[in-house]
């Protein structure tokens, strides 16, 4: 039984500058499935997932043209609020960055500036759900007010996920998420996210083709700023249409 | 492999060790350079000056007569009392404490042991023990200039007569009076609540220290709000463009653009334009803020980016917007940064003389400054002043003033550096 499409990609093309990132890329992603993206460095895919929540404005000669619809609405649309698209679409990083504060601020933040909780014991509520959702909370229930600094690697990048749900988003986007951390803290990442998708669609980009086959219900495979071939992960890693994508997954390059 | 092979050393491995051993070499006589003359600076300013910190006092017995009476003073009130003529009660009182002289010019050279204003010297002494006076004192009163040069060694006895300032009949009453154990040393607190002054003894840091004070404010008050939110603005808002660009280049040639050149705009525009008050720390402080603000930005610049982007990418990433988070979290860790640099510009503002004097603030002023808009100097121009005076007393007054001016400076630099450890983030 297929999920229902959750975003839409249509006819993407993005431009830094004189040189285009991404050509003419078309995807459905669906609801409630963790799908992954794999490629070469520097193929685009990167660029694919900060192009979902606008994180590309940021960079003045970033152009995008084409369409991504959300439930249907088109993020690109004139009167598109990018603090509401980031509050619907969460990121998580490459590498963890908490904020600079306690553990608790870390992850109040985003709630306080949405107006999400009405007095003190509701902001707590959330900080409580979403610590307790990335699986973190038993580690730091007692030290909620030390520095989000000061946690080792996979628990940052654990505080950071609680962080992109304290908002309560419907779709998480993930940039190489366990690039950084070591296996013990990446399996830990990885079941985290078999619980998430129960409730959040996710997006992964991944360097790690055994991640993509251990985590995702579909992965697409991007090269030079194409997506080249997008399918269930079984199909991928077995019998690829694409010759491109077999040479890839069999580490013939890349 | 050679098992001796790691122990012989070729030419070439000679050579370079060699090298790196003349590198080290220089760089040790650079920092010993360095050292050396700083040492040198701080001694010869703090030997020639410390003597300015405290002051010669001679007691002198006071006798109340009929005409003024210490009964008299009871009812009265401090303004009325420092309104009475005791001019002439006083100086026939000092001529009593020696009674061997009668010639008028000796007696006149007498009086000339004293400070100038030893009458008000004695009306304060009143004032303050108004209710129990009797009918003689004893009192301490400064000495003259001369006499505390002379008392603190600072000025040597052997110059021939004609050449000295002090005549061989002064010195031997001064010998008398040591002998009679009526001159002491005490702490020159007046040096620092006093203005300057034409009579060496009685000149003082105060009005200096309260005009640098002033200006010091003026400077914070408004370089340090625009350099922050300019730099925000430059770092995080702008558009690259030519137009911020130009104004890029502009602020870093602002920062080395030799300080008299600011002193000729405040000249030009602040005092000839707008006529705001020649002399005054309000516009000493506008035209010092113009020469910090550059200093201020490319600081405040410089920490903000060295925030990482990470920091602004997660903010963004949960919604939150360009100004929230720039203010909520690039700013306060840019803070500490911004903050040294403000502290490292004032420092410099504080040391600064030339602007000051084109704007007028090396004028003789003699009252301390209550506001920003009275006539004041500021410690170095003070310095300056007094280093052009010919009275020998004068010279320990200068240094005195660097030394003061050198405290607050590395008072500054410390707390620049304090901050900078305790505040700011490792990543």
């Amino acid at each position: 039984m297929e999920n229902k499409v959750k975003v839409c990609v249509e006819n993407l093309n993005v431009h830094y500058g004189e040189k285009q990132a991404l050509f003419d890329v078309c995807m459905d992603i669906n609801q409630n499935e963790i799908t992954a993206l794999i490629g070469p460095s520097g193929c685009g895919k990167s660029t694919f997932l900060r192009c979902l929540n606008r994180m590309n404005d940021v960079i003045d000669i970033c152009k995008v043209e084409g369409s991504i619809k959300i439930d249907g609405q088109n993020i690109y649309d004139k009167d598109i609020q990018v603090e509401k698209l980031r509050e619907r679409v969460g990121m998580v990083f490459q590498k963890p960055n908490p904020f600079p504060k306690s553990i608790f601020e870390n992850v109040a933040y985003g709630p306080r500036i949405h107006g999400l909780a009405k007095d003190k014991t509701e902001l707590e509520e959330i900080v409580h759900t979403s610590l307790k959702k990335a699986a973190i909370f038993d580690e730091v229930k007692d030290r909620l007010d030390e520095t989000g600094t000061s946690l080792s690697g996979g628990q940052q990048q654990r505080l950071c996920i609680a962080r992109a749900i304290s908002v309560n988003p419907d779709v998480i986007l993930m940039d190489e998420p366990c690039s950084a951390l070591d296996p013990i803290a990446t399996a830990k990442i990885e079941a985290l996210m078999e619980d998430l998708k129960k409730e959040y669609t996710i997006i992964i980009v991944t360097h790690s083709m055994q991640q993509a086959a251990r985590v995702s219900k579909k992965t697409g495979f991007f090269h030079l700023g194409n997506l080249i071939e997008v399918n269930d992960t079984e199909t991928i890693f077995s019998t690829p249409a694409n010759d491109k994508t077999l040479d890839y997954v069999t580490g013939r390059f890349g | 492999m050679n098992s001796n092979s790691l122990k012989i050393s070729n030419e070439n491995l000679k050579r370079r060790l060699n090298a790196e051993r003349r590198f080290k070499f220089y760089g040790v006589i650079a920092i010993s350079l360095a050292l050396i003359f700083v040492l040198i600076l701080f001694t010869n300013i703090i030997s020639k000056g410390y003597s300015a910190f405290y002051r010669t006092l001679i007691e002198i017995k006071i006798e109340f007569n009929d005409k003024v009476q210490p009964e008299m003073f009871k009812q009265m009130s401090d303004t009325e009392i420092n309104k009475l003529d005791l001019y002439s009660f006083s100086k026939k009182n000092i001529y009593s404490n020696f009674p061997d002289i009668e010639k008028k010019s000796d007696k006149k050279k007498i009086i000339k042991l004293f400070s100038i204003e030893f009458e008000e010297e004695i009306k304060i002494y009143i004032n303050k023990n108004k209710n129990n006076l009797g009918n003689t004192i004893n009192l301490y009163i400064s000495a003259s200039d001369d006499i505390d040069q002379i008392h603190k060694g600072n000025y040597s006895r052997d110059i021939p007569e004609e050449r000295r300032r002090v005549s061989n009949f002064q010195l031997s009453i001064y010998d008398e009076l040591v002998g009679q154990n009526k001159v002491k040393f005490e702490f020159n607190l007046p040096f620092f609540s006093r203005g300057d002054s034409r009579e060496a003894e009685l000149a003082g840091l105060g009005g200096s220290l309260i005009g640098s004070f002033f200006t010091m404010i003026i400077v914070l008050l408004l370089s340090f709000p625009f350099g922050l939110f300019g730099a925000i603005y430059l770092e995080e808002f702008s558009k690259r463009n030519r137009f911020t660009d130009f104004i890029e280049i502009n602020i870093n040639n602002l920062a080395a653009v030799p300080s008299i050149v600011f002193g000729l705009l405040g000249l030009g525009i602040l005092l000839n334009t707008f006529e705001l008050p020649r002399s005054t720390a309000l516009v000493g402080g506008i035209t010092l803020s113009l020469m910090t603000l550059p200093t201020i930005i490319i600081a405040t610049r410089a920490s903000l980016r060295s925030v990482p982007p990470s920091i602004r990418e997660g903010a963004l990433a949960v919604g939150a917007s360009k100004v929230q988070t720039v203010m909520h979290h690039v700013v306060p860790l840019a803070l500490p940064g911004s903050i040294t640099g403000t502290i490292i510009g004032i420092a410099r503002a504080l040391g600064e003389t030339a602007p000051l004097l084109l704007i007028g603030m090396v004028a003789f002023i003699v009252d301390v400054p209550s506001s920003p808009l009275d006539p004041s100097t500021s410690l170095p121009v003070q310095a300056y002043l007094w280093n052009d005076s010919a009275e020998r007393a004068y010279e320990e007054k200068t240094s005195a003033a660097i030394i003061i001016l050198l405290s607050f400076l590395i008072l500054f630099n410390l707390i620049a550096v304090f901050i900078r450890r305790k505040f700011e983030t490792k990543w």
